[in-house]
């Protein structure tokens, strides 16, 4: 995808938190520059906002607690909300969730707004209870987030640790809507991150047309339980308004 | 010596909600083995604050739970703490089964089959009308298998739980505890034959 074919386009600091409105069809492609960024991730079906993404029905969907090419996050209703199209990262973190003031604090320092002004050290919590509060939504929504380019492996014994690998300049992941999706993002730093450092990275953002997923498309095709799924999110655009097309 | 408040019996598939007030201690029992018990967990004095699974997992730097793991709130506070176990493991990342969701994993006719959804709805509307769907998220299963390997895998595994098997747990604050005597047959979590199990409850 070239990005002088981007519709909207944003820049996001390291830290910070912003939310993209995708129609069903468009996708967003996401770049961590720095290759020390992350990217917190909520989503919700924007025509029924109790509908949201739901890390344990992706989980077991599709059998993995990574996300990736070809993968989807489910909602809680049974539907794709969002579909990796396309991914140069291979392993995204699911199992982890965001940080908060008291977390950022003892990994980085104190360093509020007073202090540093707009270089205060920001975290994901904040960042994704400013986004929802801003369309309606609050605390009860803040459900586990994904957390792209980040990789959090498993041992034999349970034992999670992030990996070097999250460490990849220019890594890209693309995501499709399946539904009307609101999509919150925080580049607050991954809550396994160590300090003392406080990343700098941006996060590029751009918003292009894909189309509607095909027949054969990777993600719709990884599995039954997503051909599956997807289905189920066709059947939510089934009555259209005015009626059905001729 | 402690004095016991509360023992019932929760058939399979049945929904179960109670009140527990901060040091008390409460035991779920595996009557029969293999039984998932998908459980849930309020601030009763402030329902927005909610068992967090990936708080949990990412205080404890460990996905599974077991003697000695700290259930931890979307408030980042331990709700409650895992006393004893004699089942060894369990799981926090499986969440509940749904209507919608068995018709992704298994087939499109499974929709109409009971689910553990369905019970948390209905007790947690049963019990306040301003609960709704919104103040759920990833629940425990207790007495599941659900490994996690290196390379990328979950996947849901016959049980390790057997007849009497039972997890103990002593609240650090006033919870509501929010069951589901798990109704899945499409998946081994409850060996294919869903039994009942037991709650008890004492004051310390």
């Amino acid at each position: 995808m070239p990005s002088n074919a981007f519709l909207l386009e944003e820049r996001i600091p390291a830290g910070c938190h912003h939310a993209f409105l995708l129609k069903r069809g468009y996708a967003l492609r996401l770049t961590d520059i720095s290759g020390d960024g992350n990217v917190g991730l909520l989503a919700f079906n924007a025509d029924e906002r109790s509908e949201r993404y739901n890390m344990a029905d992706t989980l077991k969907a599709q059998h993995t607690h990574k996300l990736a090419l070809g993968n989807v996050l489910y909602s809680d209703m049974g539907r794709p909300l969002l579909s990796i199209m396309g991914d140069s990262f291979g392993w995204h973190d699911t199992i982890c969730g965001t940080t908060n003031g008291a977390m950022i604090e003892a990994t980085y320092g104190a360093q509020d707004f007073q202090v540093a002004r707009n270089d205060y050290y920001r975290n994901g919590r904040d960042g994704f209870l400013m986004e929802l509060g801003r369309w309606g939504l609050g605390r009860r929504d803040l459900v586990p987030n994904a957390n792209f380019f980040s990789t959090v492996t498993v041992d034999e014994a349970g034992n999670i640790a992030l990996s070097e690998d999250s460490y990849q300049p220019g890594a890209w992941v693309e995501l499709r809507a399946e539904l009307n999706v609101l999509v919150l993002l925080t580049t607050a730093p991954h809550p396994l991150r160590e300090g003392p450092t406080y990343p700098e990275g941006e996060i590029e953002a751009g918003v292009f047309w894909a189309g509607p997923a095909s027949a054969s498309d990777v993600c719709r095709s990884a599995c039954g339980e997503n051909q599956r799924g997807f289905e189920n999110a066709e059947a939510w655009f089934a009555l259209p308004e005015g009626g059905p097309k001729a | 010596m402690s004095t016991l408040l509360r023992q019932e019996t929760i058939r399979a598939g049945d929904p179960f909600m109670a009140r527990i007030e901060a040091g008390q201690r409460c035991r779920l029992v595996d009557t029969e083995g293999n039984e998932a018990v998908d459980t849930f967990f309020f601030n009763a004095n402030d329902s927005r604050e909610r068992y967090s699974a990936v708080d949990t997992v990412r205080r404890q730097r460990n996905v599974y739970l077991s003697t000695g793991t700290e259930l931890v709130s979307n408030e980042d506070r331990t709700m409650l703490t895992i006393v004893d176990d004699t089942c060894g493991r369990h799981d926090t990342l499986g969440g509940a089964c749904a209507a919608e969701s068995n018709t992704v994993r298994y087939a499109h006719d499974r929709k109409f089959m009971h689910s553990c959804r369905d019970n948390f709805l209905l007790a947690l509307l049963n019990w306040n009308e301003d609960f709704s769907k919104r103040d759920l998220g990833p629940n425990i299963n207790f007495f599941m298998n659900v490994p996690l390997s290196p390379d990328g895998q979950l996947r849901f595994a016959d049980g390790i739980s057997g007849p009497g098997k039972y997890v103990e747990l002593v609240a650090a604050m006033d919870v509501l505890i929010l069951i589901s005597n798990c109704p899945q047959l499409n998946n081994p979590c409850s060996g294919f034959n869903p039994t009942p199990v037991e709650f008890l409850l004492w004051d310390a």
